[in-house]
């Protein structure tokens, strides 16, 4: 009990301190999960408005496409993109293996099914309820566009932080594609998992806690923006 | 008070298209709905579709305002909303936008549109319905009268030459029913042609000019309120009257 409470304040110590190789970790962290996210609502918000409003030959294969994406082991994706990447593999040439560019790849990969499954669940509810008086209005199709995506964008961001929220606790995908390096691809999770095998618990504790606090400044915001929307009645 | 703000922009009846079917069939799950129907009807007054639930009323709109396409046959009604002849519809469920009052009805205004300054417009329709407190509200927040009344508003707000309702006081209380009914008298005076679907004897006994009744995907009557109430044709249309008809 005595170490728990030792290892409890060591790691307070540590996050108040500031401490240059935890803070490293932290900022390589955020700023792959924002690059991911990035690219993953580039290509996620439009595909997935896309698949709930239009109807073409291969849609029901993509919805079933990305829905079973959504369920991929991360440490698969990993496997499959170490394969890719690797030197002998079809990218090898590229150098991105162990590079920060690869785990945002393995990143955009998990993340990309959720945002688009989510948007299209947001875009296709919003169109069912709207066509018939968008359509009564004669609306032409740049207006209803634009009535439906501004009159979802409450629930889009809260597909969005979903998004960020996956891809700052991910840790199979990219510790196979990352290496989990010191100082150019180590990242909180892959920390953790690291410092927990060489029973360097206070650092795992410390990144531990700030992974938490990020986790809860995330759920905050999206339960201040759905009690916002439901208040404004943007449900 | 009512100084005409329901005005259509084209306010000349002679000049508005007649409305109505001209051997129209329409096919749902392969089996005909509608085969071969016909009908026409004024352009002026309040006219009201009665019959019971699935008799074809809320299709026969759907069709004259663009909503569903024919089989085969002409739907002899055309108005744009982007031009003078325009059409208001408040469907049978209550549609508001994610938005306030004051945004739902600005947003019918832009799209259609409207010529004039669009603040004004909306202040002038939410005094009339005496809604101005409300309109930095939320729309899906208001109670059901409420929302049904700015449903109306907004469909009005555009100065429609046509007003299409569908059931509009279906699960409203009397007394909102009582206002609804009393604004829609007030709209038909301002030469604003009124089609009405309900399956509420009373209500169409109180509003209508003319009388469509529907059964079963064919207009069994057509004619002026008093006569199809007071000498029905049709054993179908006694036995609706009696409350005897279900389907």
């Amino acid at each position: 009990m005595i170490e728990f409470i030792e290892i409890f304040k060591n790691s307070l110590n540590l996050i108040f301190s500031l401490n240059l190789d935890l803070l490293e970790i932290i900022f390589l962290s955020l700023k792959i999960s924002f690059f991911s996210l990035l690219f993953s609502c580039i290509f996620g918000l439009p595909v997935g408005s896309l698949l709930a409003v239009s109807k073409f030959f291969g849609r029901g294969f993509l919805i079933l496409f990305f829905n079973s994406m959504l369920g991929l082991p991360p440490v698969f994706v990993g496997l499959v993109l170490y394969i890719i990447l690797s030197v002998s593999g079809p990218l090898g040439s590229l150098e991105l293996l162990y590079t920060p560019i690869a785990m945002i790849i393995a990143q955009f990969c998990l993340i990309t099914p959720i945002i688009v499954s989510l948007t299209k669940q947001v875009i296709e509810q919003i169109t069912e309820e709207y066509d018939e008086l968008l359509k009564s209005l004669k609306a032409n199709t740049k207006e209803r566009i634009m009535t439906i995506l501004w009159d979802s964008r409450y629930s889009l961001l809260t597909c969005v932080l979903a998004g960020l929220g996956r891809s700052l606790s991910e840790v199979g995908a990219i510790i196979i594609v990352g290496g989990n390096i010191a100082h150019a691809t180590r990242v909180m999770t892959t920390s953790i998992a690291l410092e927990t095998s060489k029973g360097n618990l206070e650092i795992a504790v410390a990144l531990g806690f700030i992974l938490i606090f990020i986790s809860i400044l995330i759920n905050l915001l999206v339960s201040i923006l759905k009690e916002f929307s439901e208040r404004s009645s943007y449900d | 008070m009512t100084k005409n703000i329901f005005k259509p922009f084209n306010n000349n009846p002679n000049s508005l298209l007649p409305i109505g079917f001209h051997n129209v069939s329409l096919k749902l799950d392969n089996n005909y709905f509608f085969n071969k129907l016909s009908f026409k009807i004024n352009t002026s007054g309040i006219s009201v579709f009665i019959g019971a639930n699935g008799a074809g009323k809320s299709t026969c709109i759907r069709l004259l305002i663009g909503l569903m396409k024919p089989y085969s046959g002409r739907v002899l009604f055309s108005a744009d909303n982007r031009s003078v002849n325009r059409i208001g519809y408040v469907p049978q469920k209550i549609i508001l936008l994610r938005r306030s009052v004051e945004k739902n009805l600005l947003h019918a205004l832009s799209i259609s549109n409207y010529p004039t300054n669009k603040k004004r417009r909306i202040k002038e329709i939410l005094k009339f319905i005496k809604l101005e407190h409300l309109g930095k509200q939320s729309a899906r927040n208001l109670s059901i009268g409420q929302q049904q009344l700015i449903s109306i508003m907004r469909a009005l707000a555009i100065k429609p030459s046509f007003l299409f309702l569908d059931e509009p006081c279906a699960n409203l209380d009397p007394k909102t029913t009582q206002i609804i009914e009393n604004l829609i008298k007030v709209v038909s005076k301002s030469g604003v042609k009124i089609i009405i679907v309900t399956h509420d004897l009373f209500q169409a006994k109180r509003l209508a000019n003319d009388v469509l009744f529907f059964h079963n995907g064919e207009i069994i009557e057509q004619g002026k309120t008093n006569s199809f109430f007071t000498r029905p044709k049709s054993k179908e249309a006694k036995d609706f009257q009696k409350g005897l008809l279900l389907k």
